[in-house]
C-alpha cells in the first residue's frame, strides 16, 4: 500500500490517477503510524513552502517522516515534497525544513521566466549509481529549486536539469526519491518513473 | 532547456466537444475523453479543456469530464470557463485539473486572481485575457468576447503577474477562428511587459504560424481546428518544429 502524506494543500488527483493506471493501491493519510510502518510513503507537495512544513508539524508528522526518509525506507517527495527535504528556503525565510538534505532551497534568478512551467531534461549526474529513471524530459512548475548539489559524504545521488544554469532537479538514496519535477505528469517517461520507484528502482 | 510546449485545446459543451469559430457557431466533434487520450498519444505537451457551457446544469457536467479525462491523462490538464470564485477552481482541482484559468470573473474582481494563487499557488493559476485590436491598443474582452473592457490587455497581464498568476493565455479575437496565424504585435507586447510564460491562442493553421508565435515570444502555443481536422498530428508538427530549430518534448514510444 502507499501512503499518500495529506498536507490538506496539496492537490494530488493526478497522482492518484497514475497510481490508479499502474494498478499501485494507494491510500490518503496523516497518520503518523501509517507512515512508519507502509511499505510505500509518499510526501507530495504544492503550494507553499511556509504553508506545507506547517501542516506536516501541526499534524505531528515530522519526525516520522524524517525517519523513513534517514532509514532510507521507499519514499516519493515531489515538488514541495523534495524542496521540503532542506534545512531551509528562501521562500519562507526563519521557517525550518525536515532538514534531512544538507541543502538550502533558493529562487530562480532574474534571468529566466518564473515559474519555470514547462518540461525540461532530467539527466543523472553519475549513471554508475543505482538509478529509479534514465534520463528523459519532465514536467516542471516551479520557482524554487535546490541550490546546490548535496556534498558526495552525505551519500545523496542527484540528476540535473538546465535552467537558469544547472539545478538539481532530483535527489535519491537508498528507497528515498525526490524529484523536483512531476512524474505523475510527465507522460510514459514519468509512469515509468513511478513504476520504478514502487519496484524499489530501475530494473 | 526548457522546451516549447504544444497544446491541443477542447472546448466542452455539456461533455461534449464542441469547436468554435469567433466563438460562436459551435459544433459536435468528439468525446473529451476520447480526444484527450488521442492527443495525449500524438505527443500532446498538456491539454487545456475549456467549459463554454451556458446553462449551469451543464457546468456541473464539466466536473466529470475533468474527472474521466484525468483519468487516463497523464500530462498536465488546464481546465478554465466560468470559473467565478476560489470555490469554483478547487472543485476543479479536486476533480482533476492541474491548473485553473480565470477570465472574465477575474476581470470584475482581479482580488480572485490573489486568493487563488494564494490559496492553491501560482503554478495553478492561469489568467486568460482574450483582447482585440481597438484604437490602437490591445483591448480586452470578456463573457467570451461578447463584452467589451476599458482595460489594456498589455497592462492587464502586467497586473495578472504583480497579483500571482503563474501563467497567461493569450487569445486573439481578430484572429481566433481566421486561420491568418497568431496575433504577433500582441504576443510581443504582452511577452515584453510581463515576466510569466505566455500561451499564444488564436489563429493557427500551420507550423509556420507557430514558429512564429516562438519567435514572438510565446512559451506555448495552443491549437484546436489545426489539430481536430486531422490534417496534422501533434507529432508533425513537433518534427517540423524541430527542422526550424525549435526544441520540444520528443514523444517517447
Amino acid at each position: 500500500m502507499i501512503e499518500i502524506i495529506n498536507t490538506g494543500v496539496a492537490n494530488i488527483r493526478s497522482l492518484q490517477a497514475a497510481f490508479d493506471r499502474l494498478d499501485a493501491q494507494w491510500n490518503l493519510t496523516d497518520d503518523a503510524s501509517l507512515i512508519e510502518s507502509a511499505s510505500h510513503v509518499v510526501l507530495p507537495g504544492v503550494g507553499a513552502y511556509s504553508a506545507a512544513v506547517q501542516q506536516v508539524d501541526q499534524r505531528g508528522l515530522r519526525s516520522s517522516i524524517v525517519e523513513r526518509i534517514n532509514s532510507g525506507r521507499p519514499t516519493l517527495c515531489i515538488c514541495l515534497g523534495m524542496q521540503m527535504l532542506g534545512e531551509s528556503s528562501e521562500e519562507s525565510p526563519g521557517v525550518k525544513g525536515l532538514g534531512v538534505l544538507p541543502c538550502e532551497i533558493k529562487k530562480f534568478g532574474d534571468d529566466v521566466k518564473v515559474p519555470q512551467l514547462g518540461w525540461n531534461t532530467v539527466t543523472p549526474n553519475d549513471v554508475s549509481a543505482k538509478l529509479f529513471y534514465e534520463s528523459g524530459e519532465a514536467y516542471f512548475a516551479n520557482s524554487f529549486r535546490l541550490g546546490e548539489p548535496p556534498d558526495a559524504a552525505s551519500g545523496w545521488n542527484y540528476a540535473t536539469t538546465d535552467y537558469d544554469g544547472s539545478f538539481v532537479s532530483s535527489v535519491w538514496k537508498d528507497g528515498v526519491l525526490a524529484c523536483q519535477f512531476h512524474p505523475e505528469l510527465s507522460g510514459p517517461w514519468g509512469q515509468q518513473l513511478l513504476k520504478n520507484w514502487i519496484n524499489g528502482g530501475l530494473s | 532547456m526548457l522546451k516549447a510546449r504544444i497544446i491541443p485545446c477542447l472546448d466542452v459543451n455539456d461533455g461534449r466537444v464542441v469547436k468554435g469559430v469567433k466563438f460562436q457557431n459551435l459544433r459536435d466533434a468528439d468525446s473529451p475523453e476520447e480526444l484527450a487520450a488521442h492527443y495525449e498519444e500524438q505527443g500532446a505537451d498538456e491539454l487545456v479543456v475549456l467549459d463554454v457551457s451556458a446553462t449551469r446544469q451543464a457546468r456541473l457536467a464539466m466536473l466529470e469530464t475533468v474527472e474521466i479525462v484525468r483519468k487516463q491523462l497523464s500530462i498536465p490538464l488546464t481546465v478554465g470557463g466560468g470559473v467565478g470564485s476560489v470555490e469554483d477552481a478547487g472543485r476543479l482541482l479536486n476533480a482533476g485539473a492541474d491548473k485553473v484559468s480565470i477570465n472574465s470573473s477575474a476581470v470584475r474582481n482581479p482580488d480572485l486572481v490573489n486568493q487563488m494563487s494564494q490559496r492553491f499557488g501560482a503554478q495553478c493559476t492561469v489568467v486568460a485575457i482574450d483582447a482585440k485590436m481597438t484604437d490602437g491598443q490591445f483591448q480586452v474582452l470578456t463573457r467570451s468576447g461578447t463584452e467589451a473592457e476599458a482595460l489594456n490587455a498589455v497592462a492587464w497581464a502586467a497586473e495578472a503577474q504583480q497579483r500571482g498568476a503563474g501563467e497567461i493565455l493569450l487569445t486573439s479575437f481578430d484572429r481566433d477562428g481566421t486561420r491568418s496565424g497568431y496575433d504577433l504585435p500582441m504576443l510581443t507586447a504582452v511577452t515584453e511587459a510581463c515576466s510569466l510564460p505566455v500561451i499564444a491562442s488564436g489563429g493557427a493553421n500551420s507550423v509556420a504560424h507557430m514558429v512564429e508565435a516562438f519567435e514572438h515570444g510565446a512559451h506555448a502555443v495552443l491549437a484546436a481546428s489545426i489539430f481536430h481536422d486531422g490534417n496534422m498530428t501533434v507529432n508533425d508538427v513537433k518534427r517540423e518544429l524541430a527542422d526550424q530549430g525549435i526544441s520540444t518534448r520528443t514523444l517517447v514510444s
